[in-house]
């Protein structure tokens, strides 16, 4: 019997404003404990919440990049519940008029094949701080920076149905997010955190299955490890004959297993209500408009729009567009070189390789759009070959100057000179008859014998066209 | 719906309020009564009306997004009955 | 010679002492010290301020003498005056009548605290409160209760009582209150003072400690309308770190304290002369209405049909507020924390509870039941429909009259201890006042007779915004009648 897996994701991105959701407290990551904890951040009494607009215009941008309904009139509501992390005693939150309502979300899966994702809503709320359980033997210590960091809460309909879909739905979120600028997406930091919601049914059944939430997932890898594995779980219960409790879940990646939060189940009534400290946040037409005049081209438009305009396959715009720096980057080189393919197939592979394997973000390349571009141009104009210039690319990784310059300093200009080539053959034919009787005698193997004799003799640089030409002329003879 | 002595339980933890066995009688009549002179509301007739969280008809006005506080953490873990470190204590949370 | 001129000056309310001030009758640290003296000798018994601060207050009056000197003196700079211990005050113990802040030191100023310093003002103290503003008799204060001057076995009223209690017994000249419910006005009415809670959004609540955001509003308790309007003048305006405060100017109260009330026409609500109402004090309110009346007002019966519901729908809508603004006194980062607790459950459930009076409790219980799950709609959310249902009485009275006016409470000062024991008997205390804090309009009490000795106040509720009308309409009743001279007989002020 096989079984289908229902994924909602609600997703909290820490949106990048300079200061806190309700406070001018810093929101910098990393400062020493409570020193970006002030008055009203530690609810002393008497104090009051003002709402910061570039938060408001932050999650306007990602309703308008989504395609949702804005909401004009939003309303923040007080979620209650005792937390020592929680200052206030209620999280200020949006529930039943969030900032951002229905929107989508295109998806592209390994297979290059895409599906659009509905979004539910998204909403404003703060976040909470931080208790450090290890610390010390008898107590646990709180540290009120983050508290009241704004969030953006964006909430996926049930409608992934598997890992790897959650997994695609997340890194496009992931993408968006860097795009607008909103966030710095950085999950080891927790600037982007995961629920998620999982379920499980027989193939064809219409009814959802009873669903877990799995609490806080922090990296893709286990966004994708805790469904597999928590989905693996419910079926055996059910094909063991038991029923899936609603509950909340925590994935501990050292054990690759969910377990029970029971310290949390017990009956949470949250007692939502308007906040009365706060009136209704209105955002009309003109606000709309002016935070639309702000979005960048969005992924998905780009990716149309390197095919339409670079010919570039599906595939390729698709990886180039997903991350806004590396398509910048791509349309950089391509300003002094005219060649989109080539180009496109060094920043995605030799290139990409290079700062993977040196953790390095694309803004921080070794080699610059326009480096590479030179470097691309000599392919193009036959100064190198294709693997030449793999050798002279290392050497600008390595610093050792522009394309131009390691291929003078090392003589590596590509041999395109028909008399010296054909004395180079020549020679090398003189040296081996026995290939060349082969070769003559059916054998058409051989002839990558020659090449391959022709480029060591020339130490890569003639120019392997014309080797092929030339050779295949001599040897018929 | 007659407020029983488990709602009292039931309010008092979501609180987060100890009450002893004689407080808990007392705030169950003493709520009981509160609730009865508050459901006389309910013999009049809201249907269609807005609900008014608010006297006044005004809409939240936004702050620049600039960082005004400056740390005051020696001033305030001051205030706090117990701190280490720059932090707050409370007892041991088991998560 | 010294102690007479000074006796005088105790009998000075705000702008009079502005005028001494500035002739020179006596210094701002003579007033101040005079002002010390009495508290001394009378607090103890009357229990009216929960701190004194004299050091400071003496620096303070210091300050304005040598600013009086040099001539740079701002107007009503060097009058004493005392806080209500809700108001946040840098340095100075905050408690809100609560053994929960029993140990809070503020380490910063309310708005109205900062205006008030700004104007050069001299704080005598904090005065003493229902815990957290909680109650209409200041009984429920963990520094235990005020007694009403104008006889020691009757309550001042609340939750403003110290406020109240201090200015009628002339242990300051003027005081700053809140009202939530009618907190400033039933004290007001109790002691045979002008009190005035303005228009919701007028004065800021940025460190005022919060019972229920949507009803809070500061405001004053002085001798005299004018009074008022020298210090409502000073509190008011916009704040931009409270989300609510309203960005609009604040008009010169003085200006108009003297306005003609030709034309005016008064509403008289029906319900407020209505059974409940004690027959002495309605012969005292109707006698005021018609010095209105001479004035050239008229005066016309209105109906606010949904006023009976008022207490309803506060009584849920309050304690729900507050049930989530309490939230924050759980002994992590001030406040009162239980000794020895054994876990974290044990530490907010045991400082809570111990932290907190009775009437606090029930009403965060209340409020609490009012949200939870199943009662949501039925409590909450229709405590907000009728709010709106009373908002609405008001602007369609407001369409016929252009002031409502009425008995602030149907009787005078009650004894201490006589409504303790029943909860909801207290809050019908507020039945008169508790309407126009849901409908967030200004409301006035001014004194308007006598029964039996005892104070009676009459309650003048405006438009939205219409606080200078109020104080023109209480001041020109205050040259007509002597009824906000008349004052206890506490030794050594007659």
């Amino acid at each position: 019997m096989a079984w289908e897996t229902v994924i909602g994701l609600e997703v909290h991105v820490q949106l990048a404003t300079k200061s806190k959701l309700f406070s001018g407290s810093a929101t910098a990551f990393g400062a020493e404990p409570n020193t970006q904890a002030n008055i009203f951040d530690l609810a002393l009494p008497g104090t009051l919440p003002v709402l910061n607009g570039e938060a408001v215009r932050m999650a306007v941008k990602f309703g308008l990049a989504i395609g949702a309904h804005i909401g004009r009139k939003s309303v923040f509501d007080r979620k209650n519940y005792f937390y020592p992390d929680l200052p206030k005693g209620f999280q200020t939150s949006q529930l039943d008029y969030p900032i951002v309502g229905k929107g989508s979300l295109l998806i592209t899966l390994d297979d290059g094949s895409t599906r659009t994702i509905g979004v539910t809503r998204a909403h404003l709320e703060e976040d909470a701080g931080k208790s450090l359980h290890e610390l010390f033997p008898n107590d646990t210590g709180i540290d009120l920076n983050r508290a009241g960091t704004p969030l953006l809460e964006i909430v996926s309909e049930p409608e992934l149905r598997s890992a790897k879909e959650a997994v695609a739905y997340l890194k496009k979120l992931h993408s968006l997010i860097l795009y607008l600028g909103i966030s710095d997406g950085d999950m080891s930091q927790g600037s982007m955190r995961c629920d998620a919601n999982v379920s499980v049914r027989r193939q064809g059944d219409s009814k959802f299955g009873t669903r877990t939430e799995i609490k806080n997932i922090n990296s893709f890898r286990f966004v994708e490890k805790a469904i597999l594995i928590e989905a693996r779980r419910q079926i055996d219960i059910i094909e063991d004959g038991g029923r899936i409790i609603q509950e909340t879940r925590l994935y501990d990646p050292d054990r690759n297993e969910t377990r029970s939060m029971r310290s949390k189940e017990v009956a949470n009534d949250y007692r939502y209500f308007p906040e009365p400290d706060l009136l209704p946040v209105v955002v009309d037409e003109s606000f709309i408009a002016a935070v639309k005049a702000t979005l960048p081209e969005l992924p998905d438009i780009k990716s149309k729009r390197f095919q339409s305009q670079y010919g570039l396959s599906n595939y390729d715009a698709e990886v180039l567009s997903a991350d806004r720096a590396t398509a910048d980057f791509f349309e950089a080189v391509l300003k002094d070189c005219d060649d989109a393919k080539l180009s496109a197939n060094w920043v995605m592979g030799d290139l990409q390789s290079v700062l993977n394997k040196a953790e390095l973000d694309i803004s921080h390349s070794p080699v610059s759009a326009s480096a590479l571009a030179g470097l691309i141009s000599r392919i193009k104009d036959n100064t190198i070959s294709g693997k030449i210039a793999k050798t002279v690319f290392e050497a600008m990784v390595n610093g050792e100057g522009s394309a131009d310059a390691i291929i003078t300093s090392q003589g590596l200009k590509q041999v395109t000179d028909s008399g010296a080539i054909e004395k180079l053959i020549d020679g090398i034919i003189a040296a081996n008859p026995k290939q060349v009787e082969q070769y003559r005698s059916g054998q058409e193997k051989v002839f990558a014998f020659f090449v391959g004799q022709v480029m060591k003799e020339s130490k890569g640089k003639a120019n392997p066209a014309q080797v092929n030409d030339i050779l295949l002329n001599k040897l018929k003879k | 719906m007659a407020l029983e002595l488990k709602d009292i339980e039931n309010i008092a933890h979501l609180a987060r309020l100890q009450l002893s066995p004689a407080e808990k009688s007392e705030a169950l009549s003493s709520i009981a009564n509160i609730l009865a002179m508050i459901d006389q509301m309910q013999a009049v007739d809201t249907t269609g009306v807005e609900p008014l969280a608010h006297g006044f008809d005004a809409s939240q006005r936004l702050r620049d997004d600039v960082v005004t506080e400056t740390s005051q953490r020696e001033l305030l873990l001051k205030l706090a009955p117990s701190t280490d470190q720059g932090l707050f204590l409370v007892p041991k949370v088991l998560e | 010679m010294a102690t007479e001129k000074m006796n005088d000056a105790l009998k000075q309310g705000v702008a009079d002492l502005a005028r001494s001030l500035a002739r020179k009758d006596f210094t701002s640290v003579e007033l101040t010290s005079a002002y010390l003296d009495r508290i001394n000798r009378h607090n103890p018994d009357l229990n009216a301020y929960v701190t004194v601060t004299g050091e400071q207050a003496l620096a303070q009056a210091a300050a304005a003498d040598k600013a009086r000197a040099g001539g740079t003196a701002l107007p009503y700079a060097g009058i004493p005056f005392a806080h209500k211990d809700i108001f946040c005050t840098s340095g100075v113990r905050t408690a809100c009548g609560s053994r929960m802040l029993d140990n809070f030191i503020s380490p910063y100023d309310a708005t109205v605290v900062e205006k008030m310093n700004k104007a050069g003002m001299v704080m005598l103290g904090k005065t003493n409160m229902d815990e957290f503003a909680m109650g209409s008799s200041t009984e429920t204060s963990w520094y235990g209760p005020t007694l009403n001057p104008w006889n020691r076995a009757l309550v001042p009223g609340g939750s403003s009582g110290g406020s109240a209690s201090a200015v009628a017994a002339h242990l300051c000249p003027a005081a700053t209150a809140t009202d939530t419910g009618g907190s400033i006005r039933q004290p007001a009415s109790f002691c045979g003072l002008t009190g005035i809670k303005p228009t919701y959004g007028r004065v800021s609540r940025w460190g005022m400690i919060a019972f229920a955001s949507s009803l809070d509003q500061a405001g004053v308790l002085t001798r005299s309308a004018e009074d008022a309007a020298i210090l409502m003048q000073m509190m008011s305006g916009f704040d931009p770190k409270d989300s609510t405060s309203v960005d609009l100017p604040v008009p010169d109260y003085l200006a108009t304290l003297d306005q003609p009330l030709k034309g005016l026409r008064i509403g008289l609500p029906k319900q407020h002369f209505a059974q409940g109402l004690n027959p002495e004090v309605e012969k005292q309110i109707r006698a005021a209405l018609t010095e209105f009346e001479k004035q050239g007002a008229t005066l016309k019966e209105i109906s606010l049909d949904n006023s009976h519901l008022s207490v309803s729908a506060y009584y849920v809508i309050a304690p729900a507020e507050a049930s989530a603004n309490l939230s924050r006194y759980d002994g992590v980062r001030f406040g009162y924390r239980c000794d020895k607790p054994a876990d974290l459950e044990d530490m907010y459930k045991r400082s809570r509870a111990e932290g907190f009076g009775a009437e606090v409790k029930r009403r965060i219980m209340v409020g609490t039941y009012a949200l939870s799950a199943g009662y949501y709609d039925a409590y909450y959310i229709k405590a907000q429909k009728v709010r709106r249902l009373i908002k609405d009485d008001f602007e369609r009275a407001f369409r016929e009259v252009d002031v409502i006016m009425g008995p602030t409470s149907p009787h005078t000062a009650f004894p201490l201890g006589s409504k303790t024991k029943d909860p909801v008997t207290m809050y019908l205390e507020d039945i008169y006042t508790i309407a126009v804090n849901l409908a967030g309009l200004p409301g006035l009490s001014v004194p308007a007779g006598m029964v039996n000795g005892l104070p009676v106040g009459l309650q003048i509720v405006g438009r939205d915004f219409s606080e200078a009308q109020l104080l023109n309409l209480a001041h020109r009743f205050q040259q007509a009648t002597d009824w906000h001279t008349r004052t206890p007989g506490v030794e050594g002020s007659n």
